[in-house]
């Protein structure tokens, strides 16, 4: 074989992509990093939360550089009904100081930074070029991709697939199989303006201290979840919409978020606060049961594009799955290399990294979470079940007295058509995955 | 712009479109001609999929936040082909 243009290509400057590219180019490869949009992150887009510790070997000390709007230090998990809603809140200052848990950032920033470090340590950026397919060899083997430039094939060693959650490439290579609507959440989301002082003082929070709320049982009758971040003069509200419900519930994505909006215990949040971007984006909802095979002889596929997403109800990740992946293929790809062997064999110290760390660890462990967390159950009678629960123990009825707790649970339960068996066969798939 | 004012295109003017002079979205309006179900037409977080009084659908590319939404929920083998935009075009979202 001829000699190829590059030892790496990597498709797409996302974080999978960017940590790819920072590994494999500070190990003295060389890397091309392909970028469709305009700038690294022009295309990407999320609720607003990333958990970037996985950065530490990578980047130490990188709370001093990353673009970050506030850092999580207050956690919300709301269930709403029309009228009510139950909200368990969690804060602590250690997530407000290094090294931080959570942060809320704009991807167009981040991914930005983190391509940044891929081009201090030689990869080169090309942004502007969409990958239109692969290039494979007679027996298969992918050596390189075609790109819409003029004279756009570029060949390599290995190709790292970091092309997001529609990955055309994955597909081309074989390893998806036809992408199945049930296995993916449509997010929408509005960022809006509100000024630094109105925030602090409506989520009781300072300086860059910043609040997550998750919410459940706030998208009608469309399965999905709800979610509202507070930036530093900003706030992200939006909603996850499961597709084959949104289209068969004939309710369009903007009108969710609306009624979200609208929310007695939301409305005041984001009263006044005037709209600065709508967007949205697609994510792969189902873990482990969507994963496509993730190596295939000449490459590797990582981020959205191989599912690694963690949407496991009160969990919610994917930028530092996608983080995670990216290195771990970039060290496969040094690896294979240096061996001389990028063949799915030689490729396999991919697989195995993702096996012995979080990446597929979480994954497996929470495998039946996303289906639990979007069934009709959790989603459409288990809200108002324990909401009514608690407004019966709190309300006063007086000259009553008060009923017992376990009286209370036994007739909300029946009220709300929940069967006995079924409750606590959810019951038991929660304990087991989130236990 | 307040919520409840705020028009569908007024909404859609908040996000960068950098449009590219070919449709990377093709519809076949044979294909959709029997659709009744029409997922895209609801779906679709920019709306760029609109019934017609004749049965058909009209599309526009243009405002396409390129999210994959209209191929994945359709039914129909062949109705949509979708590809990205040509580099550098399509949806820019904002850097702060």
């Amino acid at each position: 074989m001829s000699q190829p243009d590059v030892d790496v290509v990597v498709v797409g400057g996302g974080p999978a992509g960017s940590c790819a590219a920072i590994v494999a180019a500070r190990a003295g490869l060389s890397v091309v990093l392909l970028e469709r949009g305009p700038f690294p992150g022009s295309k990407n887009m999320y609720g607003g939360v990333v958990y970037p510790r996985i950065l530490d070997e990578l980047i130490p000390n990188w709370w001093e550089e990353a673009p970050i709007q506030r850092w999580v230090t207050r956690r919300s998990t709301m269930m709403l009904t029309d009228t009510q809603a139950l909200t368990v809140d969690f804060r602590s200052e250690a997530w407000g100081k290094p090294p931080y848990n959570g942060a809320t950032a704009f991807r167009p920033d981040w991914d930005h930074w983190l391509a940044g470090y891929a081009e201090a340590a030689g990869a080169q950026l090309l942004t502007d070029t969409t990958v239109v397919g692969l290039i494979r060899d007679a027996k298969g083997a992918v050596v390189g991709v075609r790109t819409d430039r003029p004279d756009g094939d570029l060949t390599a060693r290995v190709v790292i697939a970091c092309d997001g959650v529609n990955s055309f490439l994955a597909k081309e290579a074989g390893l998806y199989e036809h992408a199945d609507a049930k296995h993916f959440t449509l997010g929408v989301k509005e960022t809006l303006s509100l000024p630094k002082e109105v925030i602090d003082e409506r989520f009781a929070v300072r300086d860059r201290h910043g609040v997550d709320i998750e919410i459940l049982g706030g998208t009608g009758k469309v399965n999905g979840g709800g979610f509202l971040y507070t930036g530093l003069d900003t706030l992200a509200v939006g909603v996850v919409l499961k597709l084959p419900k949104l289209a068969a519930q004939q309710q369009r994505p903007e009108q969710l978020v609306a009624g979200l909006k609208a929310h007695p215990a939301i409305a005041p949040l984001v009263q006044g606060a005037e709209l600065k971007e709508y967007s949205a984006h697609l994510i792969p909802e189902a873990g482990l049961t969507m994963m496509p095979k993730m190596t295939t002889s000449g490459m590797l596929v990582a981020g959205d594009a191989a599912a690694l997403c963690l949407a496991a109800g009160i969990w919610l990740e994917g930028v530092n799955f996608a983080m995670a992946s990216g290195m771990y293929a970039g060290e496969a790809a040094v690896e294979a290399v240096h061996a001389g062997d990028v063949s799915e064999n030689g490729l396999r110290g991919y697989q195995r990294r993702l096996s012995d760390t979080f990446v597929l660890k979480d994954h497996r462990k929470l495998r039946r979470a996303p289906e639990l967390v979007l069934s009709d159950r959790v989603q459409h009678l288990y809200p108002g079940m324990i909401a009514n629960v608690a407004e019966r123990m709190f309300h006063v009825d007086n000259p009553h007295p008060k009923p017992g707790v376990r009286r209370i649970l036994a007739q909300e339960r029946k009220k709300a058509g929940v069967r006995r068996r079924d409750l606590l066969r959810d019951g038991w798939t929660g304990f087991r995955s989130f236990g | 712009m307040s919520d409840s004012t705020i028009s569908f295109q007024e909404r859609m003017a908040t996000a960068e479109f950098r449009v590219h002079h070919d449709a990377h979205i093709v519809v076949d309006g044979k294909v959709c001609a029997d659709c009744s179900t029409r997922e895209c037409v609801v779906a679709c977080p920019a709306s760029l999929f609109v019934p017609t009084s004749d049965g058909g659908i009209v599309f526009n590319y243009e405002q396409c936040f390129e999210c994959g939404t209209c191929y994945i929920v359709c039914n129909r083998e062949g109705a949509i082909s979708w590809h990205y935009p040509e580099g550098g075009h399509g949806v820019v979202f904002r850097r702060t």
